[in-house]
């Protein structure tokens, strides 16, 4: 039995709001245990006491000034497909 | 379950929002931030949609303030903070994570720790305060529950919030709306948040009772909602304990319409937010030059400016605390002071009738016609004698009211206080002549000196130096109880 | 005209051959030969015809001309460009149009270069074949019956193919050395920071750079040179830096790591007698950095966790495919990721998720970070004895098309290139002469702002090969 069972793939599709087919699901659970097997490879290194590197560039107080940039809003609303006079069009939430 | 219901303990934290309503633009573009009475979608630029490839750069001017509020509430101000991703889906994010910041799990919010005393010296501990985008404004059609779709205008979205969240210090509905309040003054002095603005203080509230189950009470808008909330939760909490139920662990939601808390919808799963550190921003340094320079720039505190009202002008506590809380207010105090006002009366007539008169005629205090000079006329008036306190009540109203100041109302009425001996002993004599019985009663009776007193002041329609009147019925009670005549 | 090089082409462009004639030689080679390549998701066939053009008017002027002055260039499909359709190889984006130019862009326009089209990639950068595109694989213009490698194969094609002299490819993992080393052109991962990433689509912020893929050296330098620089837009964005070696001959060191986990022995004995042919020139040495073992699994977690964050903005609400709405906003969401992702996607994002989520998170994202810094840290200790650090680019010879089906076969791919974006430092692909009559590139890693001496030994094993 692999590390991710079929119950943590329903789980894992639905924190990240994906429908698989059942093909799919058949398909995945065995590519993802596999692969997963070999990321745990990464325990085999002490790494304890080693701080973990977020960021390769050590920069730091990269800040932009309180400045307005006019904003050119149509050409980004344009973009939605589905829209209400200006507004974007989302699907109901209960 | 513990406890009995007379020792119930009842524990409020409070998770406060605030905008960063100072600022020009966003958090992370350049977009203006000033977004309220613009139409939908307007204040949006490729970066705060979250379109591909974009990416943020934090406004400077953002942890600028974010120091200054971390200064005035005495919390520990992070040396290298970081931003974190908080990762879940909502219509109304539109990258589907929030940048925000993360206590935990190598994340270091801008500031951890600190206090707000709030009146009555009652000490209410910060726990952590951090910066974060706002999310969009989802407009329902229709109502929550049968709504075909949802609006989106994201013009809020991407706005620069200060989230700062209390240890659960609160006991009860009134302290949390105080410390609300007292909160919003100190923004509000540090001229970063301006609390009167629509949806620019929003609130999130955790409660438990008897060191029960922590219940949320998420969607208050105002302070007065919060206290509303918090006192129905509390009563809905104990009728279930009483009835021998659990409290359920959940999140519950504030109908303002119908003033009752609701259950949000079961979530089908727990939430994880799966936080990890932006790659996309750098962390930032807080260096203490940098904390220091921010201190400079600070305006003094309401906690400051109420002890030097009280070490100055020799102020009560209970008047420094409202007057120094209360921008328009200390505002005004100042001026007054400034143009002469004696601090202990001007500090009551601001503290009493201002406050009330105001508010019954429906004015702000930043109102032009409130101004300092009418306050100082009117105390200077009662100071001199001119005037009895309880015309000046009339007159500050009538001076409210419209552009005359008091001292021109006083001598357009005629309103100057009968002072003159001669002129009063004649109206003295004249009530007493009208009023034989009374007189006779009065001999024996003190409450119907007072009814005398009274006559002579309805005759001279309140303007009667009511020392002096006083001094003169008595006499003349005296002299016949002596047997002599009623007027010398 | 048929110039040999980008830099030929300028110059005589520059000196008077017209523009328009030289773009529409490259478009009808491109009608001819890449209905075959599949190199190009979007020819912009007008648009670069106005700009060329505009760019022989200037040239009447009498104005100052570019340094990339009438040179087409083919852009990965992951880099914004205004106006013309950006869809990262997904279905998800199939109608996106940017409104906006990536930095890079607007940087290859000033330096008066035209984007000729945009190519083909792995779907969100997610392979090493590009045949994980919605719009189909591309194929390898010296076999097309292999792959091209990946995920910028489009843009190797497109140069291999002589459709484009110069191309810009996005390398996280090794998305612009695996199809320089699979197509034999050459191709620069730049130091992370130097180039700005503001417009390319985010897969893994924190490993990719956005780099110039050309059939030399020299023409590889000219782009990189145009496109690198700071940039405000882009908060991790460093200021131009530059380092240099000594005097004499450059010192190269080999990790012996880099020969050892699924190497074809091919590649292996190739790469090992050409470092031999080098030694003449270059000072060669052997070293072990045990941590490479690591490298990975560790740039996998990270990527995807990346990833599972940078694509949750997919959701058919404010742009991209938007199927039939059904239910409440869940299930719409679910539906339009389900049907505007492919499947390397879907399975990256899901894994992605678990390695960030709760009780997780410890074992394998943080995890991954920590032996990050190792890998950091152990080639950190090398470039103090070494000026580079060589190695095989890619571990196989270009596969045929469909021949590796299974994620992890191809997840090994790139086990030679992790190494360099997990720390941050430049690498290019030089090509090596053939085995097996398939190409073979040399990879050479250099510290931060290397790049200088990247292109100093890479010319000279350019002349060797
Ligand atoms: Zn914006």
């Amino acid at each position: 039995m692999g590390e991710i069972t079929p119950e943590d793939l329903e789980r894992l599709c639905w924190l990240s709001r994906l429908r698989l087919s059942q093909e799919e699901k058949e398909e995945f659970l065995g590519q993802l245990n596999k692969i997963l097997d070999y990321f745990r490879r990464i325990e085999e290194v002490d790494v304890e006491h080693v701080p973990p590197t977020y960021h390769v560039v050590d920069l730091t107080n990269v800040l932009r000034e309180d400045e307005v940039e006019e904003p050119r809003p149509d050409e980004v609303l344009e973009l939605a497909p589905r829209r209400k006079g200006r507004y974007i069009l989302a699907p109901r939430i209960i | 379950m513990g406890g009995e219901a007379g020792e119930e303990r009842i524990k409020i934290g409070l998770e406060i929002h605030c905008q960063l309503t100072n600022l020009r633009t966003k958090l992370f573009c350049g977009c203006p931030a000033d977004y309220r009475g613009s139409p939908p979608n307007t204040h949006i630029c490729p970066i705060c949609m979250g379109l591909p490839g974009t990416l943020p750069s934090p406004n400077k001017r953002a942890i600028e303030d974010g120091v200054a509020v971390a200064i005035a509430l005495n919390s520990e101000i992070s040396r290298r903070m970081t931003f974190f991703r908080k990762n879940y889906f909502y219509p109304d994010l539109p990258k589907n994570f929030q940048i925000s910041q993360y206590d935990g799990g190598g994340g270091v919010p801008l500031a951890r720790g600190g206090y707000l005393d709030i009146e009555g010296g009652k000490r209410i501990r910060i726990r952590r305060i951090q910066i974060e985008e706002d999310p969009a404004k989802l407009v329902h059609e229709g109502t929550i529950g049968d709504s075909a779709a949802t609006l989106v205008d994201n013009n809020r979205a991407g706005v620069a919030l200060l989230e700062i969240v209390t240890e659960p210090d609160i006991e009860d509905p009134r302290e949390a709306r105080a410390f609300l309040e007292k909160l919003r003054g100190i923004l509000e002095c540090l001229g970063v948040s301006n609390g009167e603005l629509e949806g620019a203080m929003r609130c999130d509230a955790n409660i438990s009772i008897g060191g029960g189950t922590r219940v949320e009470i998420k969607n208050i808008s105002s302070f007065k909602e919060v206290e509303r909330a918090l006192a129905f939760e509390i009563t809905r909490q104990r009728q279930l304990l009483a009835r021998g139920i659990g409290v359920r662990r959940e999140t519950r939601h504030w109908d303002e319409v119908r003033r009752i808390t609701v259950s949000l919808r079961a979530k089908e799963e727990e939430e994880d937010y799966r936080y990890f550190p932006e790659p996309d921003i750098v962390p930032i340094e807080i260096s203490e030059d940098f904390i220091e320079s921010v201190r400079r720039r600070m305006p003094e505190l309401p906690d400051q400016r109420k002890e030097r009202y009280m070490r100055e002008f020799g102020l009560q506590e209970h008047n420094a605390e409202l007057i120094s809380s209360n921008n328009a207010l200390w505002r005004l105090f100042e001026e007054c002071v400034k143009m002469g006002g004696d601090p202990i009366e001007v500090s009551n007539w601001l503290v009493g009738d201002l406050i009330s008169f105001t508010r019954e005629l429906g004015m702000e205090l930043t109102d032009p016609r409130v101004s300092p000079r009418k306050i100082v006329e009117l105390v200077n008036l009662i100071r001199s004698g001119a005037i009895s306190t309880k015309i000046a009540k009339d007159v500050l109203m009538e001076s409210l009211r419209g552009d005359e100041s008091p001292e021109e109302i006083v001598r357009r009425r005629g309103l100057l206080k009968i002072s003159d001996e001669s002129l009063l002993r004649g109206i003295v004599e004249e009530v007493f002549r009208e009023n034989e019985g009374a007189v006779k009663e009065a001999l024996r009776d003190e409450d119907v000196v007072n009814f005398l007193i009274g006559q002579v002041m309805r005759k001279t329609r309140g303007k009667a130096d009511p020392k002096l009147t006083y001094e003169l019925v008595k006499r003349n009670l005296e002299r016949i109880a002596h047997g002599e005549g009623p007027s010398a | 005209m048929t110039p040999k090089t980008a830099i030929d082409a300028r110059d005589e462009l520059a000196g008077g051959a017209s523009v328009e004639e030289y773009v529409l030689s490259l478009l009808e080679r491109i009608r001819e030969r890449d209905r075959t390549i599949n190199s190009f998701i979007t020819v912009c066939e007008a648009s670069a015809i106005e700009a060329a053009k505009a760019l022989d008017r200037k040239r009447g002027r009498g104005e100052k001309l570019g340094p990339l002055f009438g040179i087409p260039v083919a852009v990965k499909d992951n880099i914004c460009t205004i106006g013309i359709r950006t869809t990262c190889g997904s279905r998800m984006l199939e109608n996106f149009v940017p409104p906006y130019d990536a930095t890079v862009i607007k940087r290859i326009k000033e330096a008066d270069a035209i984007v000729i089209g945009k190519t083909n990639m792995d779907e969100f950068a997610m392979g090493s074949s590009t045949e994980n595109s919605y719009f189909g694989p591309t194929r390898n213009p010296l076999d097309p019956t292999r792959v091209p490698g990946g995920s910028s194969g489009g843009s190797a094609a497109a140069v291999a193919g002589g459709f484009a002299p110069l191309a810009l490819g996005a390398d996280t993992g090794g998305s612009i050395r695996c199809p320089a080393s699979f197509c034999s052109i050459v191709g620069l991962k730049p130091t992370y920071g130097a180039v700005s990433r503001y417009g390319l689509i985010s897969y893994a912020n924190s490993l990719e750079q956005i780099g110039p893929m050309a059939s030399n050296v020299d023409d590889c330098e000219l782009l990189f040179n145009v496109i690198r620089g700071y940039d405000p837009r882009d908060n991790t964005s460093l200021p131009q830096g530059r380092i240099e070696a000594k005097e004499g001959k450059l010192r190269i060191g080999v990790p012996k790591e880099f020969f050892m986990e699924g190497v074809q022995e091919a590649v292996g004995v190739h790469v090992r007698k050409f470092l031999d042919k080098m030694s003449g020139v270059f000072e060669i040495g052997e070293i072990s950095l045990p941590s490479l073992a690591y490298a990975l699994p560790a740039y996998y977690i990270i990527a995807m966790s990346e990833a599972s964050s940078n694509l949750a903005r997919y959701d058919g609400i404010r742009y991209g495919l938007r199927g039939e709405d059904g239910g409440d906003w869940n299930e719409t969401y679910c539906n339009n990721r389900g049907i505007g992702f492919g499947r390397e996607v879907k399975r990256r994002i899901i894994l992605g998720t678990f390695a960030l989520s709760a009780g997780y998170r410890n074992r394998y994202y943080i995890r991954a970070q920590k032996i990050r810094t190792l890998i950091r840290e152990d080639l950190g200790r090398a470039f103090k004895e070494f000026d580079l650090i060589a190695g095989p680019t890619m571990p196989v010879l270009p596969f045929k098309i469909g021949e590796k089906l299974d994620p992890l076969e191809i997840y090994m791919c790139d086990i030679e290139t992790v190494p360099a974006n997990l720390a941050g430092t430049p690498a290019i692909s030089i090509p090596c002469g053939m085995a097996n009559g398939l190409p073979v590139g040399l990879q050479l890693m250099a510290p931060p702002f290397g790049e200088g001496l990247l292109f100093r030994a890479g010319r000279i094993i350019e002349e060797l090969a």
